[in-house]
């Protein structure tokens, strides 16, 4: 392994008091004169380092990790797709990343015109009429959904106080709406993945505010039904969220708005290609239709004559979801994205998506039996097979087995519904050769697990450590040095 | 120590030892399924429960389970030895890992509850 | 487009799969819906042509010398911090489910949540939330899901955006009120805080203020607790290099905006949502939280934990629906943190005092323009002047391109013509001289 196994130390373990790594000499410190009374009793306990030894440090850390662009990352739902260099190149421009939020619009016309197009582009490609792209992320997104939700019913006189939404939904659905104080009405799926559109007719009424679906659904099936969900939400009065979390199946190939759909949402950093950075920053944004474009979070952008300015709405506003405009360094790269690609090829992106995912499984499914018999949209949902059961074998040794083969596991456990859910989502950035690898090391898994069973429960073997311990973690928390 | 044939069930695995002072906690076949219990969070003493309510909150690793009220009625004390160890729960689910004592509002209610056979009879069902 | 398939690939896959043509694969999708017409560019760019694209709008955007701060700052980012970020072992990496792949990431977090806690004074923080605003917000609902009650009292310090934001997330239910500390000479009116604190869950205050006055926290706390109320604090990183910490003065949560901690301005974002507490309310903490325990062999390691919280699991009981977090944001502060260390950042915090101090001396001598407040202060203070304080920006913009504040006006309507002025380590003696000049120059 590359990494040496005798450092394991913190930070702080390597500080030597006296040691530096950056200084500031400005020589107006000495103009600070603050109340003794006001100033802290002791230094904070942080680690003293010479600038090398952050470096050294950080940069062993970084080698510790599997990622994108090391190791193939086939995370369902999660779209692991490759965040282009360019997009980083163009997001570190001076010009975008030095500008201060709070700048007069007359300093901000590039940033405005950038973020003008690009939500034009956006709601365009969602077949809907209006956008916020203040969100911070996808959950964050949904939140603000349901606040527009909530304000357009209000506008209504109407009090509805339901959501709705498929047990195969993200738990980020149902805890979304719990935190807007909505009741969540679960619908079960149907053994076919689908939502039971008469299951759906006895559940919605005019107690629904919204019915929150993902397309395709966590199972990787599009809703066939769409046009009679669609049509039966309407007739209730509701309205139609779709989570946009899986649009990278349908991107460039359909048109959401188009289905019925009345918001949903959007993920920069699936989507859209912009880095995951660890499980953060993302972006989110809202896609809505006319009705509900006037309760979208302030400021949005505007053209009038010829300049951009921020638009501040009517007065009926949501108000704001964050501080500030949005995430717009990661929208700076969304945008950079957007430039590479016209419909045709978002459509492009869809088919290998789809592609990709049907190939996997096709490969794979008489070891893993798929949980749906059909061909499956961007992602497939496996199993473990009955010969691995019987030996004890659990997908989460599946996902060890991989770890030690040099891939990222794909999502497992996940959607809750399939018992020993193993999904994976390729995307569409993989090429047919890496699908053929991970394709051979899954079966490599399957062998070797049969033949020795104890093995593969001992995964993995080869990371910088093997299986935590859990248990002792969240008994006995320890959480900083 | 509570005997399992002494103790009442509900359908969500609480056992109720019946009693004025009835004792409440988790059945063995809970603990098993759970896996190990990293946090228990507990009623207050004092609080008002409503039967198959929920009233408090056991975690594993990666799951958290309400705990549902077997019988309505008033907390009148609580176990603080298994927040500090969860473990307990696991270690002795019966004995030292009872979570609180519920003063019973309508004893009657106690008699709805599965005993030791038809548990043990709904328990293997539900495998099925 | 950035995918690697052939027309042969393609062909040889859909044999694989067994299906006749692709069409086969997306017959689930109604046919109606497939392929619409959208009106957009015909033709996407080539690299280069996106890249003069790109540059053409970033040019757009004009660099004045900048002295607005309220909330976000002016900070220089040390090379290595961005060397750092920029490994894509980090930037393409995901949340850490799979800890043995996942190890850089999430001893990179639990270090973080140390550096937070270190500078803030609390016992634990979390993995990080989207921004200050954001932290504030959960910190004031950890507050009131801890205390049952629903009274929110606040001084009138706090950031208006934070305000904003928290009003927002609280949208839903009207029965939350929000019941405001005023301002004495620009901080908390401590005597009004007895009769206002009565039946709450909290105080929030920020310090050092919108203002940008440091709040005198002493004896705050204890009059909290008597009200059986919880202090949530929101402090600058930076500043507590040198001004006391929430820790110091008893708050129960405490937060910040920690773009402070060397992240670009970037219009407002990614930023990195600061969120500590003390020990017994670490459940209540939304979000990740990396903790330290052992493998099998009895080696160090690093695991998500406390999971049970969080949204996946608990789903509609979740304490907030958070699910990313802002991982390299917080790998640049933690990495910041590190190069300066406590000596660093002490000497940051009082280049900030000091470049503010200089400011104010050297704006408050203009004729017609004043200090408003006497109170001590850290980077930024309010500064009266003459006439109207957003045509002065205005003009000060387009003669000296000199940005020379924020008007407070629309915020703090009751402060008159106001300019909130800000300077931070990375202004020297010159640029607080040119911004004397384009002030007098506006007038």
């Amino acid at each position: 392994m590359i990494c040496s196994v005798t450092d394991n130390k913190l930070s702080i373990e390597k500080s030597d008091p006296g040691r530096r790594g950056l200084w500031c000499k400005n020589p107006l410190r000495a103009k600070a004169k603050l109340p003794a009374a006001l100033l802290r009793k002791s230094p904070p306990r942080l680690p003293e380092l010479a600038e090398f030894d952050v470096v050294r440090h950080y940069t062993r850390l970084s080698r510790l990790n599997f990622s994108v662009d090391t190791h193939f990352y086939p995370l369902g739902s999660c779209t692991m797709k490759y965040n282009p260099r360019f997009n980083e190149e163009a997001a570190a421009l001076e010009g975008f990343a030095a500008l201060h939020p709070l700048a007069h619009d007359t300093c901000a016309q590039g940033t405005l015109e950038l973020l003008h197009d690009l939500s034009a582009r956006l709601t365009e490609l969602c077949g809907l009429d209006a956008i916020t792209l203040q969100p911070a992320a996808g959950a964050h997104s949904e939140f603000t959904g349901l606040l527009l939700a909530k304000a357009y019913f209000e506008a209504r006189g109407e009090n509805r106080t339901e959501i709705v939404c498929p047990d195969s939904a993200h738990g980020t659905n149902p805890a979304t709406a719990s935190m807007m104080g909505f009741t969540t009405v679960n619908l079960a799926s149907k053994p076919d993945g689908r939502l039971d559109v008469e299951e759906l007719k006895k559940h919605i009424g005019p107690k629904t505010a919204v019915l929150m679906l993902t397309m395709p659904n966590t199972l990787g099936i599009f809703e066939s039904n769409i046009e009679a969900i669609a049509k039966a939400v309407h007739e209730a009065g509701a309205l139609f969220y779709m989570d946009g979390a899986n649009l990278n199946a349908l991107i460039g190939m359909v048109k959401p708005g188009d289905f019925g759909v009345d918001m949903m949402h959007l993920n920069f950093h699936k989507t859209f290609s912009t880095p995951h950075g660890g499980g953060g920053p993302g972006a989110g944004a809202i896609v809505c239709s006319k009705a509900l474009a006037p309760f979208l979070p302030v400021p949005t952008v505007k053209k009038e004559n010829g300049r951009y300015v921020s638009d501040f709405g009517d007065g009926r506003s949501i108000g704001k979801v964050k501080a500030f405009f949005g995430n717009t360094g990661v929208l700076v790269r969304a945008y950079a994205y957007m430039l590479a690609h016209s419909a045709k090829e978002f459509g492009e992106i869809a088919v290998a998506a789809i592609l990709n995912a049907n190939y996997v499984a096709a490969l794979l499914k008489d070891l893993y039996p798929a949980y749906s018999k059909e061909y499956c949209m961007h992602e497939c949902v496996l199993t473990p097979g009955a010969d691995m059961t019987a030996k004890g074998l659990k997908t989460l040794d599946i996902a060890k087995g991989l770890l030690d083969r040099g891939f990222h596991a794909p999502t497992i456990y996940f959607p809750n519904i399939v018992h020993e859910a193993i999904m994976i989502e390729p995307t569409e950035t993989e090429s047919k050769e890496t699908l053929d690898e991970f394709v051979a090391a899954m079966r490599d898994i399957h062998d070797k697990g049969i033949a020795d069973p104890q093995a593969l429960k001992d995964a993995p073997h080869t990371m910088p450590v093997k299986r935590l311990d859990e248990v002792q973690a969240a008994r006995q928390p320890n959480l900083r040095w | 120590m509570s005997k399992p044939e002494e103790l009442k069930y509900t359908k969500t695995h609480e056992y109720l030892h019946p009693g004025a002072e009835a004792i409440v906690g988790i059945s063995d076949h809970a603990q098993h399924e759970m896996g190990d219990v990293v946090f228990v969070e507990l009623p207050k003493v004092g609080q008002k429960l409503e039967k198959e309510k929920p009233c408090a909150v056991v975690e594993s690793v990666k799951s958290a389970f309400d705990i549902y009220a077997p019988v309505s009625g008033e907390v009148t004390a609580v176990n603080a030895a298994v927040t500090g160890e969860p473990a307990l729960l696991n270690q002795s689910p019966l004995e030292n890992g009872w979570m609180f004592k519920i003063k019973p509002s309508n004893p009657a209610e106690a008699e709805t509850l599965m005993d030791w056979t038809a548990y043990q009879d709904f328990v293997k069902q539900a495998a099925h | 487009m950035y995918i690697p398939h052939t027309k042969k690939d393609k062909e040889e896959m859909l044999k694989t799969i067994g299906a006749p043509s692709f069409e086969d694969l997306v017959k689930q999708v109604p046919s109606k819906f497939l392929w619409p017409k959208f009106d957009l560019p015909a033709d996407s760019l080539d690299e280069s042509q996106a890249a003069a694209r790109m540059a053409g709008l970033a040019g757009k955007n004009c660099r004045p010398l900048n002295f607005v701060g309220a909330g976000a700052y002016d900070r220089y980012t040390p090379a290595a911090v961005k060397a750092i970020t920029s490994r894509t072992e980090f930037l393409t990496a995901y949340t850490p489910y799979q800890p043995e792949a996942s190890q850089g990431t999430l001893q990179a977090i639990y270090e973080f949540q140390s550096t937070v806690s270190a500078l803030y004074g609390m016992d634990c923080a979390n993995a990080s939330m989207y921004d200050g605003a954001s932290s504030f917000a959960e910190a004031v609902r950890a507050a009131v899901r801890v205390t049952g009650r629903k009274k929110i009292v606040y001084a009138a310090g706090v950031n208006p955006q934070y305000m904003d934001t928290l009003k927002t997330y609280f949208a839903h239910s009207p029965e939350y009120s929000y019941v405001k500390v005023p301002l004495k000479d620009g901080a908390m009116d401590h005597a009004a805080l007895p009769a206002l604190l009565e039946g709450a869950a909290c105080l929030a205050v920020q310090t050092p203020n919108f203002l940008g006055l440091i709040e005198d926290m002493a004896g705050v706390a204890d009059l909290v607790k008597k009200a059986g109320a919880l202090l949530v604090a929101a402090a600058d990183p930076v500043s507590l290099g040198l001004l006391a910490a929430p820790g110091d003065y008893g708050a129960d949560f405490a937060v910040g905006e920690g773009q402070s901690l060397g992240l670009p301005l970037a219009y407002g974002g990614p930023y990195l949502g600061l969120f500590s507490c003390k020990k017994e309310h670490v459940r209540q903490m939304p979000g990740r939280i990396a903790g330290l325990t052992k493998d099998k062999d009895g080696r160090r390691g690093f695991v998500l934990t406390l999971q049970a919280r969080e949204q996946h699991i608990r789903r509609d009981k979740a304490a907030s629906n958070i699910c990313s977090n802002e991982a390299l944001c917080a790998l640049a502060a933690t990495v910041y943190s590190a190069l300066y260390g406590p000596e660093g950042l002490k000497e940051l915090a009082e280049a900030n005092a000091g470049a503010a101090a200089f400011a104010a001396e050297r704006l408050g001598a203009i004729t017609g323009c004043s200090l408003k407040f006497k109170g001590p202060f850290f980077n930024e203070f309010v500064l009266s002047v003459p006439g109207k304080a957003a045509a002065l920006r205005e003009k000060a913009l387009a003669m000296r391109g000199v940005d020379i504040g924020l008007p407070l006006a629309p915020l703090y309507p009751e402060l008159g013509e106001t300019l909130l002025v800000c300077a931070t380590e990375t202004k020297t003696e010159a640029d607080i001289l040119k911004l004397a000049d384009a002030i007098k120059e506006a007038l």
